[in-house]
This record gives structure tokens, sequence and C-alpha cells, in this order.
């Protein structure tokens, strides 16, 4: 596991190291760890660790929010601390400043749209919600007559159906009829649908990133400890090329993904090499997620398949992962038109532009 | 916990960028010169020596050596993108390549200073070739089972057997060579192999040539017979070449070369589709994009940490196994999606063309260099399994 050289990390992962344990959690049936774990971040100012401090967060960096995230992918963290920081991030886009407690961002797919009409009243659905039903406020992306909207919407005010996603986390549908948000204002330019997905897809990216990391070490660790035939299955030539592998797509997947979040940290504006780069980040870390997984599994056998195992809780999450703010389909699509558009000449000089 | 294995993002520094221009216009003068085709993959390089001068002449050969050795002192990374230009407009760099990426540094690190007085500033100006000697008929994968023997005598040693796949050594005008200087020991059997600086091109040597299933002549059997090699041209430590050979590895496995031998395919995939694809063509070219530019930020991050100073043996073996098998793989799913591209494609001939090349070339990708297998055996010593 790679060691944190910063303080907001470094401050996440003994948070997460005391109280969201993989192993303790998965055996609390009752989800009695949910509470405290929530209360310790938000203590620690880490949920809206992307909201400067006149806004109500704790202003840090883009960056450092980042490997935040990738962090708590190390830990498969479940309690909505990536959709939080979202939220917090779109809202400050605007200058909204953000409430305590829980939220998510909306809509969490590209093809969903909410609209504004013209009473200021919001309307739309949006499916697929990480954490929706745990949310106290929804920061809203909308479209209307004079553009792009960003709203922060009071969650007692919409309509949640609960959904499940492979990763037995809450994916809701969030259904907005006429409602009035606490707060709507315009979205500076640039502050699109696209960006936010990007955004979006980035954060998902380094969550991937992170349980492949924990997905390569305990299977290294188990590979050395079962025994099979008489030695350690580790010894065997072909599950060693199996998790040579594991560790190739565990790189991939965490290099795609830093480089994205080092992109969108350093760049003015999300233009065609960041949505190179964060676009790529989500195709690549799907695609590890898919591979990865079934590896880690592979060396697993019948063990990794229980539920009193904790490997489920990085390789369903991962794989559950991929469909938020858009799929690996959804942007491999979009990124083959940018290229296509652009035109072959075009395509090296996008590719070898940093 | 396992080894970490990062892969940081480095940025090119500004003057590569300068430095990238500046490669892409020479280029561009070389290929309305008529040096070279970028859209004709299958030629040979033999014919291009005056290239190799021209490249010589603009710095760009030892780019990373000292300048007492005619070198420039310039970085790992505008290395990197000097190499990447070259290889993605198909430039004829094989008479030059081996010397600029691994030859040179070797004789660097291990030759006499007065061998590295005569022959580096000669690779700087783009005047000689080298030629990589480890694999035998017995002896690939497993390198330390090489039994070409090198016998001491008077001055010098005199070498007897066979090299096998040695690329370019009918035009190379040096070789560098593992010989057998004493047998393996019990307690290591990688003992006893020496490396040596050969002059080709004498009489104890002939070069047979070997044909490959692309249609081309890469590479020859070269047999050794009583050729005399002068003792100062043993290079490091007698009997241990095998702790040399790692740290040269990492300098072939990991640049940009392991994952752009066919990239041709797709920019050419790219030109038949058009501006406005449909969804399988879009969906296509959007995922090998991604992987493409995955692939190639690791590779920038393990060149970054080559010009840290460090040894990043277990990710360049991670770039070259995810890499040559995308590269090898990339021809075929090209041809997936050619499948639907438009009879009317102006370029889809050449497109046809440059397929059924990189068809033929892609088995030999993940052998080359080092195999797949053999790489995963590398990767899995990093991770602690052996
Ligand atoms: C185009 C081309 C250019 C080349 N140029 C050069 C050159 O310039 N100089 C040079 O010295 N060599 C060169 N080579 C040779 C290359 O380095 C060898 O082909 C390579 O190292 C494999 O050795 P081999 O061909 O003897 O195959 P083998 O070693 O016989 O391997 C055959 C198969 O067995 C597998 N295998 C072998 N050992 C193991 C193991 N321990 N575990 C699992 N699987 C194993 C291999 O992975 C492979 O799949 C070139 C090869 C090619 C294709």
């Amino acid at each position: 596991m790679a060691e944190s050289d910063n303080i907001v990390v470094e401050t996440a992962e003994k948070i997460f190291a005391d109280l969201a344990d993989p192993q303790t959690i998965n055996n609390d049936k009752k989800n009695s760890w949910q509470a405290p774990l929530w209360q310790a971040l938000s203590e620690a100012g880490l949920p809206l660790a992307w909201v400067p401090d006149d806004l109500g967060g704790s202003g840090a960096s883009l960056a450092d929010g980042f490997a935040l995230l990738n962090a708590a992918g190390r830990f498969a963290v479940a309690v909505p601390l990536a959709e939080t920081m979202l939220a917090g991030w779109l809202l400050a886009q605007a200058k909204i400043a953000s409430p305590e407690g829980e939220m998510t961002v909306l809509p969490a797919s590209p093809k969903d749209r909410i609209t504004v009409n013209a009473d200021g009243a919001l309307s739309g659905r949006a499916r697929g919600v990480p954490f929706a039903k745990a949310a106290k406020h929804f920061a809203v992306l909308a479209h209307g007559k004079d553009g792009v909207s960003i709203a922060l919407v009071d969650a007692a005010k919409v309509r949640t159906e609960s959904g499940l996603n492979v990763g037995y986390d809450h994916s809701d549908t969030v259904t907005l009829d006429k409602v009035q948000p606490v707060t709507i204002k315009a979205a500076p330019k640039g502050a699109d649908q696209t960006t936010l997905m990007l955004m979006g897809g980035v954060a998902r990216s380094l969550q991937i990133a992170g349980a492949l990391e924990s997905m390569l070490d305990i299977s290294v660790r188990y590979s050395n400890e079962r025994v099979a035939f008489e030695k350690k299955i580790s010894k065997f030539q072909a599950v060693q090329h199996n998790l040579a592998r594991l560790a190739g797509e565990s790189a991939a997947a965490l290099a795609a993904a830093t480089s994205a979040a080092d992109a969108i940290a350093n760049a003015k504006s999300f233009d065609d090499e960041v949505y190179l780069e964060a676009a790529s980040a989500k195709i690549r870390c799907a695609e590890a997620a898919e591979k990865g997984g079934a590896i880690a599994h592979q060396v697993h056998g019948a063990i990794g398949f229980t539920i009193e195992h904790i490997l489920h809780r990085y390789s369903l999450r991962a794989l559950a992962w991929r469909d938020d703010f858009g799929s690996e389909s959804h942007w491999a699509v979009e990124l083959g038109k940018l290229v296509a558009s652009r035109g072959a000449d075009e395509l090296w000089p996008l590719v070898a532009s940093r | 916990m396992t080894a970490a294995l990062r892969f940081d993002p480095i940025r090119l520094p500004e003057k590569c960028e300068q430095l990238r221009k500046e490669v892409r216009a020479f280029l561009a003068e070389e290929i309305a010169a008529g040096t070279f085709d970028p859209h004709k993959p299958n030629r040979e390089d033999t014919d291009a020596p005056e290239f190799s001068r021209r490249v010589g002449a603009k710095g760009w050969l030892g780019m990373t050596w000292p300048k007492k050795y005619g070198g420039q002192e310039r970085s790992f990374l505008e290395r990197y993108v000097v190499t990447e230009e070259m290889r993605v407009a198909n430039a004829p760099t094989r008479r030059f390549f081996v010397a600029d990426r691994q030859s040179g540094p070797v004789l660097i690190k291990y030759a006499p200073e007065h061998i590295k007085m005569d022959i580096l500033p000669r690779i700087c100006r783009g005047e000689i070739c080298f030629a990589i000697g480890m694999s035998e008929p017995n002896s690939g994968s497993d390198l330390f089972a090489a039994k070409t023997r090198a016998t001491k005598t008077d001055g010098g040693y005199l070498i007897n057997g066979t090299k096998i796949w040695t690329s370019s050594a009918h035009i190379a005008d040096y070789m560098i060579a593992i010989f057998r200087t004493s047998p393996p020991t019990k307690e290591n059997r990688r003992h006893g192999l020496t490396q040596f600086l050969v002059k080709m091109k004498q009489p104890g040597i002939k070069v047979n040539p070997i044909g490959q299933i692309t249609g081309q002549y890469e590479f020859n059997e070269v047999v050794f017979t009583d050729f005399f090699v002068p003792e100062d041209h043993v290079l490091g430590e007698v009997d241990g070449a095998w702790k040399q050979a790692t740290s040269e590895l990492a300098y072939e496995r990991s640049g940009p070369e392991r994952f752009l031998e066919t990239y041709y395919v797709l920019t050419e995939l790219v030109r038949a589709v058009g501006s406005n694809p449909d969804t399988r063509s879009a969906e296509g070219i959007g995922r090998l994009v991604a992987q493409l530019h995955t692939m190639r930020r690791m590779s920038v991050s393990v060149a970054g940490m080559l010009q840290a100073g460090k040894e990043p043996v277990v990710e360049a073996s991670i770039v070259k196994d995810i890499g040559t098998v995308w590269e090898q793989q990339l021809p075929h799913r090209v041809r997936d999606l050619a499948a639907f591209v438009e009879e009317t494609a102006t370029n889809r001939e050449t497109l046809e063309r440059q397929l059924d090349f990189a068809i033929k070339t892609a088995p030999k990708l993940t052998i080359q260099g080092g195999t797949t297998e053999v790489l995963r055996g590398i990767i899995a010593r990093g991770l602690g399994l052996r």
C-alpha cells in the first residue's frame, strides 16, 4: 500500500483503519459502524474537503481530495464520502454554501436530465443516484431556458425509490416534481453536465484503483498462506502469472486515475486534454475492475465467494462503480467521437499532450 | 503489504514540448524529401544510413550521455519525446536505436575510457550500428544456459559458438554479447558469463540471414569460429554479466517502442471512419485510445523514475507486459472495426495493407525483449511470490 505523504490522506487513513476495517464491517450485520465512521469523517472535515472555508468546508486542494478518494477505495468505504465531496464541489462552483450532513449529486448518469422551470422549480428523474436514501441534501445540476443552474435541494422534498447496485450499496431513483430548491444559482461557464460526469467519473476511477490495490494485497497474502498439493499456491507458476496480471491491471488503473486527477487539479478548464484523461481513466479503470476482480476471485477459490470473506467488499463495489457517472461504454463512444471529430492526424498530438 | 507499484503522474516539462515540435518539423521534412513513407510500415531500415547521420547531427542520439562522449546531457524525458515521435512517424530508426537505447549506456558503465572515447561519439553522430548477442539456439528465455565460449588466450579471448535471433547483425558494426568464461557454480547457476564488445565484419564471424514470417529480414544467426576479442573489450566483471544484464533490461523494456509498434493501424482506422463514426466504431476507437493513453502515461512515469536514478525493473516489466499484449491485439481489434468501414473510404487500401502487415508482425511482439511469461515471472518476484 502506498505511503501517504499528505495530511488529509493520513487523517483519513487513520479513521478508516480505526472505524472502517473491512473485516469488522463485514461481520457487523446491523451496520452499526456507519454512524461512528461518518461522524469521525465529518469531525475531520473530510466530506466537505472540496468546499472552501467561506462556504462551510475545509478547503482542501483538489489534489488532496482526489488522494483521499483513492484511500477510501483502498478501504472500500461505504458511506457517502465521495458523493458528499462531489456535491460540495458542485455547489461551490456556484458559490453555494454546503450544509452539514450527507449529500449526493443529481444527475449521476449522463443520460438523465433535470430541468429548471420558469418559476425556478426543478423537475426530472435521476436513476442510479448513489446514496440518495442516505442524503439530507442533493446538489443538483439542472438545465433551463437560461442555461445551466446549480441548486441545493432538501431531500425531504423529493421522491426516492430505493435500489441497490451490484455492490449492495444504495443506488436510488430520485424524482423531482416541481421541487423548490433551497438555493439556486446560475452555473459558471464550464460547469456543465459533462464536467460533472467527468469529475464523478474520476472520483470513481480513484476508488476503483484503490479497491484493486487492496485486492492485489489480499490476493498476494492469501496465495502465500493457502497450501495445496503440499505447496503454497503462490509457488505455482500459473498462480504467479495470474497475480502478475492483477498487478498490471491494478497499476494501470492507478496510473490512469492518478493521471486524470493530476490533470484536473492542474487544469484551468475541462479542455480536450482533460477530457481524454478523465474519460480514459473511467474506461480503463472499469476494464481493470472486470479483469482484475476476476483474477482476485480466482486466486481466492471458493472462500472468496462467501459473504463472510472481505473480497466481495472490494470486487463487487469496484464493479458497481463502473456504472456511476457514465459507464465505460458511454465514455468510449464519447471519446471515440471526440477523436474522430478532431481527425486522424490530431490523434497522436492529443495522446502526447502531456 | 505488497510492494507498492506507483506510477506517478509525471508531466513532461516545457522544454520537452519545444523539442517535440522540432522533432515533428524534422520528420515532416524527411517525409517530404522522400526519406521514408510513414504509411508504409513494411520497409527494411538497412537503406537509411544518411537518415541516422542527420538524426545524430540534430543531437538526438546519446541525448542523456556526458558531453565529453558526444552526448547532450539532456534528460530521459527529452529522449522519451524523441523516441515516441520517431516511432509514431514510422521513421527508419533500426540502425541507431539499439545503440542509443542500450549499447551506449552499457559502454558508459563498463567500458574502458579509450573505448568510450572512440565509440560513443560515433554513436552520437549516427555513424555506427549495434547488435545484441544474448540468445543462443538453446538459450532464449533461460539466458544463463548460454554456451558460446570465450577461452582465455594471449592478450584476449577466443570465441566459439553461435548466437541467434540477432537483430541487425547483418548491418551492425559492433555487438555487445555475453559469452561463457567459466562453468556455472553449484551455488549460482548464473555465474560464469561475461559481457564483451565485439567488432563485427571481421574474420571468424559469419552472419547468416534468417527470414521472418512478415517477409522481412531483420534477425540472423551469428557463428563465431576462433574469433579473437582483445582483453580490453571485456565489459564489466568477468563471470558477472548476470548482475549487469538486469539493469540493462529496465531500459529495454519500458519505452514507448513497447506499445507503439503497430500503432499506425489505429490512426489509419480513425482516418477511415471519418468525422462521424457509427456507435460501434466510436466505442471501439474510444476504448483503444483510453488503453493507449493509460499505457503511455505509465511509460512516461517509468521514464521519470529512470531520470530520478531509480531502477524500476518491476514497473518496466509491467509496462512491457501490458504494452506488448496490447500492441499485439491492436491490429485484430482494428480489423474487427474495419469490417464496418465504408467501401468508399479513401484510405481503405492503405488500411488493408497496413493491417495485413501488422497482423503478421503481431506474434513476435510478446517474444522479443523477453517473453510475456518471463516478464510475469519478474513481476511475481517483485510481488514477493518467489
Ligand atoms: C523479432 C525478434 C528479435 C529478436 N532480437 C534479438 C536480438 O537482437 N538479440 C537477442 O539476443 N535475442 C533476440 N531475440 C530473441 C528473444 O530475446 C528470444 O526469442 C526470447 O528471449 C525467447 O527465447 P526463445 O525464442 O529461445 O524461446 P524459449 O525460451 O524457448 O521459450 C519458448 C516458450 O516457453 C516459454 N518459457 C520459457 N521459459 C519459461 C519459464 N521459465 N516459465 C514459463 N514459460 C517459459 C516462453 O515464454 C515461450 O512462450 C529476438 C526475438 C525476436 C522474435
